[in-house]
């Protein structure tokens, strides 16, 4: 069996002691996620993560971008591999995909052309003073939470499972493009297969959908949206995707990269605005998670607590569905417990397809 | 013949990315660009291959080679070994360092990035801080995004404690040293030169058309004008 062949690539994972770099786009718009990262390691799982606040962007989205050449990207990696070993660590972990990439990029090249391995070694230490000390091991924070799978499951306060009907939820799972297509042998599955996702659904009580289109990027390529011009191409993508998976009729989706998250959550409400579709069998849009949400709900974590607000497709149906105890009225509160009003209506957290069209008029 | 080529050769990525094409088009077959654009990242790596300078300068002057979305879905596919999606980094970085990027509807846009991804990684040390991502600039991020922009230290404040101040935790300012130091980088290894020679080029391409050099307003209009002639 090919779906068997995740097995073959398989890496080392570090048990403890890691040192944590940041996500540009994770912390705008999934903080909850970056904190519900940290707690479940440290609180739930007892393991040493460190939080450095020294460390800056890898400028990853500046090099996708083709603005910041690969001398420079090189040299702010070397900055954070530096400060890692200064902190006595050397477990590298990125809570990005786009960083994820770039990391074990940068390693790889300066493994094949040692010369850029000793010109970034030069501009460090004339830029900082620092010297490059590269890491032991370099994980994505998906291949985290997956390697600690199991001690979840056994502290599960919920399973993956549709409390009305007993059956296990049908769940989408999307990888970013950068956490195995790059380097395939860096991915847990490689990248026809990868099962970073699809090991933590299985272990938690779900089921992972197969569909068409599953391997498909979700739209982003960086200047295909960053540039307002290009968007038409980041929604194409995404609407071939949410086509190809609708018919199986997925509970959630979940993705191991920030901004793949958020796309296929905000291009559902593009898509809804524009031309009243919506992809959830109940007429809805179809809620979108990272893995910490779905590992936080697992265990006991409040939605809000875990930011699941600042999703734009609504997931109580999926709150409701699974059994989570929540409180709507917790919802739309500040930092300092203080109702700070609601989003608009919009029509993809609308079931009625009447109400959908009162919205857009 | 071959002096462009010889100039990408001076980027590790041309190597990495390019051995000897077969033009099977596995590459085109799966890029999520070419599935919407009229692009054929096959076609590029076959006219790179040809070394042809007349050939090169007209990609590295046309809108083709900016498509490309860098997913490197082609990588893993590619039965050769090539990475096409190397071969147009390769190609975006000669092209600016050029100033052909500029002759090219997409091309322009690298100003729009420059000024929205570049300049904030020196001014905050991040590529995106959600300031920056202004709801008028951005309709599809929706209602909930539109209540964060405004109630952001609320939203925020839920989640970290160091939101816009300094010290470890999700959205921190960065200290002033960690912000030298990344100056520092940016200016010996060649990212600030880069930045000055999309600058210059634009400023240059800006007053050809018509405008009072780079300003806002051309900015503008790189990142919003769309021709409809890409598909």
């Amino acid at each position: 069996m090919r779906r068997a062949s995740w097995q073959e690539y398989q890496k080392d994972i570090a048990s403890d002691k890691y040192y944590y770099a940041r996500s540009c786009i994770r912390q705008n718009f999934f903080p909850g996620s970056e904190r519900a990262f940290l707690d479940i390691l440290h609180n739930d799982l007892g393991i040493d993560v460190f939080d450095d606040p020294l460390h800056t962007s890898c400028t990853g989205i500046g090099y996708h971008s083709d603005v910041v050449p690969l001398e420079t990207i090189m040299t702010v990696v070397a900055r954070q591999f530096a400060l890692m070993a200064e902190a006595g660590y050397e477990n590298f972990i990125s809570s990005c995909i786009t960083s994820f990439g770039i990391y074990n990029e940068v390693l790889a090249t300066w493994e094949e052309f040692p010369e850029t391995e000793e010109r970034t070694r030069k501009y460090l230490k004339e830029a900082t003073g620092r010297e490059l000390v590269k890491p032991r091991s370099i994980a994505h924070t998906s291949d985290i939470m997956f390697h600690h799978r199991q001690a979840i499951a056994r502290k599960a306060k919920l399973r993956l499972v549709n409390r009305h009907t007993g059956e296990p939820l049908k769940v989408v799972e999307h990888i970013g493009c950068h956490y195995a297509k790059i380097f395939p042998k860096s991915g847990i599955g490689g990248s026809e297969f990868p099962y970073v996702l699809a090991g933590m659904i299985e272990a938690w009580g779900g089921d992972v959908v197969d569909y068409p289109e599953r391997r498909h990027c979700c739209g982003f390529g960086f200047r295909n949206y960053l540039v307002q011009a290009n968007r038409g191409s980041s929604v194409a993508n995404s609407h071939k995707k949410l086509e190809s998976m609708a018919p199986y009729k997925p509970d959630f989706i979940v993705a191991n990269c920030p901004g793949c998250a958020m796309f296929l959550d905000k291009w559902q409400y593009a898509i809804a605005e524009m031309e009243g579709m919506t992809y959830g069998a109940d007429g809805r849009g179809i809620p979108v998670l990272t893995y910490e949400e779905m590992a936080g709900l697992v265990l006991g974590y409040d939605p809000w607590e875990l930011g699941m607000q600042m999703h734009q497709v609504d997931v109580e149906p999926l709150l409701d569905k699974m059994g989570v105890e929540y409180s709507p009225e917790a919802k739309y509160l500040g930092a300092g417990g203080k109702y700070i009003g609601k989003p608009a209506d919009v029509a993809v957290n609308c079931f009625d397809q009447r109400r959908i069209y009162e919205i857009k008029r | 013949m071959g002096k462009y080529f010889d100039m990408l050769a001076e980027d590790v990525r041309l190597h990495e990315g390019l051995k000897a094409c077969m033009n099977c088009g596995v590459c085109t077959a799966v890029c999520p660009a070419a599935e919407f654009y009229n692009y054929d990242p096959r076609q590029i790596v076959a006219i790179v291959q040809t070394r042809d300078d007349d050939e090169i300068e007209r990609l590295l002057k046309g809108n083709a080679i900016w498509y490309c979305g860098e997913c490197m879905s082609c990588r893993p596919r590619c039965p050769r070994g090539n990475t096409p999606g190397y071969v147009i980094q390769a190609l975006r970085t000669l092209s600016q360092r050029l100033g052909f990027f500029v002759e090219s509807e997409k091309g322009r846009q690298q100003l729009a990035l420059k000024r929205m991804i570049g300049d904030n990684i020196l001014a905050t040390g991040y590529c995106l801080t959600p300031r920056n991502i202004r709801p008028e600039l951005h309709p599809e991020q929706g209602a909930v995004w539109e209540w964060i922009y405004d109630n952001h230290e609320d939203v925020y404040g839920r989640f970290t404690e160091t939101y816009l101040k300094e010290g470890a935790g999700a959205l921190r300012r960065m200290d002033s040293e960690s912000m030298k130091e990344i100056h520092r980088i940016f200016e010996v290894s060649g990212g600030k030169q880069f930045f000055d020679t999309i600058e210059q080029h634009s400023e240059r391409k800006a007053r050809e058309m018509g405008y009072d050099g780079a300003t806002e307003e051309y900015m503008l209009e790189t990142y919003t004008y769309n021709s409809e002639n890409h598909y």
